[in-house]
Protein backbone atom coordinates (compact mmCIF):
# COMPACT_ATOMS: atom_id res chain seq x y z
CA UNK A 1 0.00 0.00 0.00
CA UNK A 2 1.76 3.46 -0.75
CA UNK A 3 1.62 5.75 1.81
CA UNK A 4 -0.16 9.39 1.22
CA UNK A 5 2.57 11.17 0.12
CA UNK A 6 3.30 8.79 -2.53
CA UNK A 7 0.24 9.59 -3.96
CA UNK A 8 -0.91 12.77 -5.91
CA UNK A 9 -3.67 14.74 -6.27
CA UNK A 10 -4.47 12.92 -9.15
CA UNK A 11 -3.95 9.33 -7.50
CA UNK A 12 -0.59 9.01 -9.69
CA UNK A 13 2.33 7.62 -7.61
CA UNK A 14 4.94 9.79 -7.87
CA UNK A 15 7.78 6.96 -8.30
CA UNK A 16 5.95 5.46 -11.54
CA UNK A 17 4.77 9.17 -13.01
CA UNK A 18 8.66 9.78 -12.61
CA UNK A 19 10.12 6.50 -13.63
CA UNK A 20 12.05 7.83 -16.71
CA UNK A 21 14.38 10.26 -14.77
CA UNK A 22 15.44 13.32 -16.09
CA UNK A 23 19.00 13.25 -16.31
CA UNK A 24 19.65 9.77 -18.52
CA UNK A 25 19.61 12.72 -21.57
CA UNK A 26 23.32 13.69 -22.30
CA UNK A 27 24.76 17.02 -24.46
CA UNK A 28 25.81 14.72 -27.05
CA UNK A 29 22.05 13.12 -27.65
CA UNK A 30 21.03 17.26 -27.52
CA UNK A 31 23.70 17.68 -30.52
CA UNK A 32 22.07 14.61 -32.52
CA UNK A 33 18.95 15.96 -32.36
CA UNK A 34 20.14 19.89 -33.50
CA UNK A 35 22.06 17.68 -36.62
CA UNK A 36 18.72 15.94 -37.31
CA UNK A 37 16.69 19.50 -37.14
CA UNK A 38 18.96 20.88 -39.72
CA UNK A 39 18.62 18.46 -42.00
CA UNK A 40 15.02 18.28 -42.09
CA UNK A 41 15.09 22.32 -42.45
CA UNK A 42 17.79 21.91 -45.14
CA UNK A 43 15.13 19.26 -46.69
CA UNK A 44 12.41 21.14 -46.22
CA UNK A 45 13.96 24.10 -47.90
CA UNK A 46 14.96 21.80 -50.81
CA UNK A 47 11.17 20.15 -51.28
CA UNK A 48 10.04 24.20 -51.56
CA UNK A 49 11.73 24.40 -54.55
CA UNK A 50 11.08 21.06 -55.87
CA UNK A 51 8.60 21.68 -58.49
CA UNK A 52 8.38 18.28 -59.66
CA UNK A 53 7.36 16.96 -56.60
CA UNK A 54 4.10 18.70 -57.63
CA UNK A 55 1.04 18.43 -55.18
CA UNK A 56 2.81 15.91 -53.04
CA UNK A 57 5.44 19.37 -51.90
CA UNK A 58 2.20 20.02 -49.33
CA UNK A 59 2.57 16.65 -47.91
CA UNK A 60 6.20 16.54 -47.76
CA UNK A 61 6.18 19.95 -46.11
CA UNK A 62 4.07 19.46 -43.63
CA UNK A 63 5.08 16.09 -42.31
CA UNK A 64 8.57 17.71 -42.06
CA UNK A 65 7.74 20.84 -40.04
CA UNK A 66 5.60 18.30 -37.66
CA UNK A 67 8.19 16.41 -37.17
CA UNK A 68 10.33 19.04 -36.31
CA UNK A 69 7.80 20.19 -34.01
CA UNK A 70 7.98 17.03 -32.17
CA UNK A 71 11.15 16.83 -31.85
CA UNK A 72 12.08 19.59 -30.23
CA UNK A 73 8.83 19.68 -27.49
CA UNK A 74 10.16 15.60 -26.83
CA UNK A 75 13.93 16.30 -26.47
CA UNK A 76 14.97 19.96 -25.92
CA UNK A 77 11.39 20.54 -23.68
CA UNK A 78 11.59 16.77 -22.57
CA UNK A 79 8.49 16.25 -22.78
CA UNK A 80 9.60 12.68 -23.66
CA UNK A 81 11.01 12.39 -19.80
CA UNK A 82 8.56 14.42 -18.51
CA UNK A 83 5.18 14.40 -16.09
CA UNK A 84 2.41 13.39 -18.30
CA UNK A 85 0.40 16.33 -16.79
CA UNK A 86 2.87 18.70 -18.48
CA UNK A 87 2.28 16.89 -21.83
CA UNK A 88 -1.34 17.18 -21.56
CA UNK A 89 -1.61 20.62 -20.87
CA UNK A 90 0.59 21.13 -23.90
CA UNK A 91 -0.75 19.46 -26.48
CA UNK A 92 -4.15 20.28 -25.58
CA UNK A 93 -3.44 23.88 -26.51
CA UNK A 94 -1.81 22.91 -29.79
CA UNK A 95 -4.93 20.62 -30.74
CA UNK A 96 -7.39 23.33 -29.58
CA UNK A 97 -5.30 25.79 -32.16
CA UNK A 98 -5.41 23.18 -34.90
CA UNK A 99 -9.14 23.14 -34.12
CA UNK A 100 -9.48 26.95 -34.39
CA UNK A 101 -7.29 26.91 -37.31
CA UNK A 102 -9.56 24.06 -39.21
CA UNK A 103 -13.14 26.23 -38.07
CA UNK A 104 -11.83 29.30 -39.26
CA UNK A 105 -11.04 28.18 -42.46
CA UNK A 106 -14.16 26.46 -42.75
CA UNK A 107 -16.31 29.36 -41.58
CA UNK A 108 -14.75 31.61 -44.86
CA UNK A 109 -14.92 28.49 -47.04
CA UNK A 110 -18.38 27.65 -46.37
CA UNK A 111 -20.36 30.59 -45.14
CA UNK A 112 -18.73 33.70 -47.22
CA UNK A 113 -21.14 35.40 -49.57
CA UNK A 114 -20.36 34.80 -53.02
CA UNK B 1 -8.52 2.04 2.00
CA UNK B 2 -7.75 3.29 -1.34
CA UNK B 3 -10.33 6.11 -1.11
CA UNK B 4 -8.92 6.85 2.35
CA UNK B 5 -5.76 7.15 0.57
CA UNK B 6 -6.87 9.31 -2.16
CA UNK B 7 -8.45 10.93 0.09
CA UNK B 8 -6.04 11.88 2.52
CA UNK B 9 -3.55 12.22 -0.44
CA UNK B 10 -5.95 15.30 -1.95
CA UNK B 11 -5.59 17.62 1.55
CA UNK B 12 -1.86 16.08 2.34
CA UNK B 13 0.68 18.58 0.07
CA UNK B 14 3.64 16.41 -1.42
CA UNK B 15 6.71 17.86 -1.76
CA UNK B 16 7.61 18.77 -4.68
CA UNK B 17 11.07 18.05 -6.56
CA UNK B 18 13.08 20.94 -6.08
CA UNK B 19 16.27 19.33 -5.62
CA UNK B 20 19.71 19.89 -7.19
CA UNK B 21 19.66 20.81 -10.95
CA UNK B 22 18.03 22.65 -13.18
CA UNK B 23 16.17 19.58 -13.39
CA UNK B 24 14.55 19.65 -16.93
CA UNK B 25 12.31 17.04 -16.93
CA UNK B 26 9.93 14.79 -14.22
CA UNK B 27 13.01 14.86 -12.22
CA UNK B 28 13.52 17.88 -13.64
CA UNK B 29 12.52 20.17 -11.25
CA UNK B 30 14.59 17.77 -8.91
CA UNK B 31 16.34 15.66 -7.24
CA UNK B 32 14.63 13.77 -4.51
CA UNK B 33 11.56 14.26 -2.78
CA UNK B 34 11.17 15.37 0.95
CA UNK B 35 13.66 18.27 0.01
CA UNK B 36 10.54 20.37 1.06
CA UNK B 37 11.52 23.22 -0.37
CA UNK B 38 7.83 23.81 -0.91
CA UNK B 39 5.23 21.50 -1.32
CA UNK B 40 2.23 21.47 -3.61
CA UNK B 41 -0.70 18.81 -4.02
CA UNK B 42 0.59 17.72 -7.52
CA UNK B 43 4.01 16.76 -6.44
CA UNK B 44 5.26 18.87 -9.38
CA UNK B 45 6.58 22.51 -9.50
CA UNK B 46 3.77 24.70 -9.30
CA UNK B 47 5.92 27.32 -11.48
CA UNK B 48 6.70 24.91 -14.21
CA UNK B 49 3.22 23.51 -14.34
CA UNK B 50 2.24 26.96 -14.63
CA UNK B 51 4.39 27.60 -17.86
CA UNK B 52 3.29 25.17 -19.29
CA UNK B 53 -0.33 26.21 -18.95
CA UNK B 54 1.00 29.55 -20.62
CA UNK B 55 2.66 27.74 -23.47
CA UNK B 56 -0.66 26.15 -24.23
CA UNK B 57 -2.32 29.28 -24.20
CA UNK B 58 0.23 30.89 -26.40
CA UNK B 59 -0.60 28.03 -28.71
CA UNK B 60 -3.92 29.59 -29.14
CA UNK B 61 -2.53 32.93 -29.27
CA UNK B 62 -0.40 31.67 -32.53
CA UNK B 63 -2.80 29.62 -33.76
CA UNK B 64 -5.53 32.20 -34.31
CA UNK B 65 -2.53 34.26 -35.76
CA UNK B 66 -2.00 31.91 -38.24
CA UNK B 67 -5.68 31.17 -39.27
CA UNK B 68 -5.40 34.92 -39.85
CA UNK B 69 -2.41 34.83 -42.36
CA UNK B 70 -3.65 31.88 -43.98
CA UNK B 71 -7.27 33.26 -44.56
CA UNK B 72 -5.49 36.42 -46.11
CA UNK B 73 -2.23 35.79 -47.80
CA UNK B 74 -3.93 35.97 -50.96
CA UNK B 75 -5.54 39.30 -50.52
CA UNK B 76 -2.48 41.42 -51.82
CA UNK B 77 -4.66 43.81 -53.58
CA UNK B 78 -2.14 46.12 -54.96
CA UNK B 79 0.84 45.66 -53.19
CA UNK B 80 3.25 42.81 -53.81
CA UNK B 81 2.51 39.28 -53.16
CA UNK B 82 4.57 37.19 -51.44
CA UNK B 83 6.37 35.43 -53.92
CA UNK B 84 7.98 38.78 -54.96
CA UNK B 85 8.90 39.07 -51.45
CA UNK B 86 10.00 36.75 -49.76
CA UNK B 87 13.88 35.48 -49.80
CA UNK B 88 13.67 32.09 -48.86
CA UNK B 89 17.40 31.59 -48.55
CA UNK B 90 17.84 34.46 -46.14
CA UNK B 91 14.45 33.36 -43.91
CA UNK B 92 16.21 29.78 -44.06
CA UNK B 93 19.32 31.53 -42.62
CA UNK B 94 17.18 32.75 -39.85
CA UNK B 95 15.87 29.56 -39.35
CA UNK B 96 19.04 27.79 -38.75
CA UNK B 97 20.15 30.38 -36.67
CA UNK B 98 16.78 30.10 -34.03
CA UNK B 99 17.55 26.31 -34.18
CA UNK B 100 20.77 26.74 -33.08
CA UNK B 101 19.79 28.73 -30.28
CA UNK B 102 17.47 26.50 -29.25
CA UNK B 103 20.21 23.93 -28.89
CA UNK B 104 22.42 25.72 -27.04
CA UNK B 105 20.00 26.78 -24.44
CA UNK B 106 19.23 23.31 -23.82
CA UNK B 107 22.81 22.83 -23.00
CA UNK B 108 22.05 25.89 -20.95
CA UNK B 109 19.84 24.00 -18.81
CA UNK B 110 22.08 20.85 -18.80
CA UNK B 111 25.24 22.98 -17.68
CA UNK B 112 23.00 24.71 -14.85
CA UNK B 113 21.97 20.77 -13.67
CA UNK B 114 25.07 20.16 -13.42
CA UNK B 115 25.94 23.44 -11.41
CA UNK B 116 28.65 24.45 -13.90
CA UNK B 117 28.28 28.28 -13.69
CA UNK B 118 30.78 28.85 -16.45
CA UNK B 119 28.75 26.86 -18.98
CA UNK B 120 25.46 28.10 -17.95
CA UNK B 121 26.59 31.69 -18.73
CA UNK B 122 28.31 30.64 -21.75
CA UNK B 123 25.09 28.95 -23.30
CA UNK B 124 23.03 31.20 -22.11
CA UNK B 125 24.65 34.05 -23.84
CA UNK B 126 25.31 32.26 -26.81
CA UNK B 127 21.42 32.13 -27.04
CA UNK B 128 21.14 35.17 -26.27
CA UNK B 129 23.72 36.49 -28.89
CA UNK B 130 22.17 33.90 -31.29
CA UNK B 131 18.36 35.17 -30.35
CA UNK B 132 19.78 38.85 -31.03
CA UNK B 133 20.65 37.79 -34.83
CA UNK B 134 17.49 36.51 -35.76
CA UNK B 135 15.88 39.65 -34.68
CA UNK B 136 17.83 41.82 -36.35
CA UNK B 137 17.47 39.95 -39.25
CA UNK B 138 13.75 39.99 -38.71
CA UNK B 139 14.25 43.54 -38.77
CA UNK B 140 16.41 43.90 -41.83
CA UNK B 141 13.31 41.37 -43.36
CA UNK B 142 10.79 43.98 -42.71
CA UNK B 143 12.87 47.20 -43.79
CA UNK B 144 13.43 45.02 -47.32
CA UNK B 145 10.04 44.71 -47.63
CA UNK B 146 8.70 48.24 -46.91
CA UNK B 147 11.16 49.31 -49.50
CA UNK B 148 9.39 46.54 -52.16
CA UNK B 149 6.31 48.50 -50.76
CA UNK B 150 4.86 46.10 -48.45
CA UNK B 151 3.67 48.64 -45.59
CA UNK B 152 1.33 46.97 -43.09
CA UNK B 153 -1.75 48.63 -44.09
CA UNK B 154 -0.95 48.06 -47.97
CA UNK B 155 -2.87 44.90 -48.18
CA UNK B 156 -4.40 42.60 -45.65
CA UNK B 157 -1.82 40.07 -46.55
CA UNK B 158 0.77 42.65 -45.50
CA UNK B 159 -1.17 43.41 -42.29
CA UNK B 160 -1.41 39.42 -41.27
CA UNK B 161 2.23 38.96 -42.19
CA UNK B 162 3.50 41.60 -40.27
CA UNK B 163 1.18 41.34 -37.07
CA UNK B 164 2.17 37.35 -37.36
CA UNK B 165 5.77 37.76 -37.56
CA UNK B 166 6.06 40.24 -35.08
CA UNK B 167 4.59 38.96 -32.45
CA UNK B 168 6.95 36.16 -32.94
CA UNK B 169 9.60 38.55 -33.22
CA UNK B 170 8.28 40.30 -30.21
CA UNK B 171 8.58 37.08 -27.81
CA UNK B 172 11.94 36.48 -29.35
CA UNK B 173 13.01 39.97 -27.90
CA UNK B 174 11.08 38.77 -24.29
CA UNK B 175 13.21 35.69 -24.43
CA UNK B 176 16.39 37.95 -25.23
CA UNK B 177 15.73 40.00 -22.24
CA UNK B 178 14.79 36.86 -20.01
CA UNK B 179 17.86 35.57 -21.01
CA UNK B 180 20.34 38.59 -20.12
CA UNK B 181 18.21 38.46 -16.70
CA UNK B 182 18.88 35.08 -15.50
CA UNK B 183 22.65 35.73 -17.09
CA UNK B 184 22.30 38.47 -14.09
CA UNK B 185 20.82 36.03 -11.69
CA UNK B 186 23.78 33.45 -12.61
CA UNK B 187 26.42 36.92 -10.90
CA UNK B 188 24.13 36.77 -7.79
CA UNK B 189 25.06 33.48 -6.71
CA UNK B 190 25.37 29.76 -7.41
CA UNK B 191 22.57 28.05 -9.84
CA UNK B 192 21.06 25.65 -8.02
CA UNK B 193 17.25 24.38 -5.78
CA UNK B 194 14.95 26.90 -7.16
CA UNK B 195 17.53 29.71 -9.34
CA UNK B 196 18.03 26.27 -11.75
CA UNK B 197 14.73 26.15 -11.94
CA UNK B 198 14.35 29.57 -13.44
CA UNK B 199 16.21 28.26 -15.94
CA UNK B 200 14.79 25.48 -17.13
CA UNK B 201 11.24 28.07 -17.21
CA UNK B 202 13.22 30.12 -19.00
CA UNK B 203 14.30 27.15 -21.46
CA UNK B 204 10.74 26.09 -22.07
CA UNK B 205 9.92 29.29 -23.15
CA UNK B 206 12.43 29.63 -25.50
CA UNK B 207 11.87 26.26 -26.91
CA UNK B 208 8.22 27.63 -27.63
CA UNK B 209 9.36 30.15 -29.73
CA UNK B 210 11.92 28.08 -32.05
CA UNK B 211 8.24 25.66 -32.68
CA UNK B 212 5.93 28.68 -33.04
CA UNK B 213 9.06 29.57 -35.93
CA UNK B 214 8.93 25.85 -37.03
CA UNK B 215 5.41 26.60 -38.19
CA UNK B 216 5.82 29.87 -39.41
CA UNK B 217 8.78 29.05 -41.67
CA UNK B 218 6.78 26.24 -43.35
CA UNK B 219 3.33 27.43 -43.33
CA UNK B 220 4.16 31.27 -44.19
CA UNK B 221 7.30 30.92 -46.43
CA UNK B 222 7.94 27.14 -47.80
CA UNK B 223 4.21 26.45 -48.89
CA UNK B 224 3.62 27.74 -51.96
CA UNK B 225 1.07 30.23 -51.79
Amino acid sequence: MSSPADVTAFGEKLDDRDAPQYGHQTDILYVKVAAVLVVLTALEVWASYAHWLGHATLAVLLTLMAVKFTLVVLFFMHLKWDSKLFGRLFWAGVFLAIAVYVVALSTFKFFVKS
Amino acid sequence: MADITADVAVSTPVPARTGNGAGHGGGGHGGGRGDGLHMTTTGLSNNKLGMWLFLGSECLLFGGLISTYMLYHGRTQNGPKPSQVYDIPFTSISSFILLMSSLTMVLAVSAAKNNDTPKTRLWLGATAALGSLFVGGQVYEFTAFYHEGLGFTTSLFGSSFYTLTGFHGVHVTVGIVMLISVIAITFRGRIDGDRAEVIELVGLYWHFVDIVWIVIFTLVYLIPS
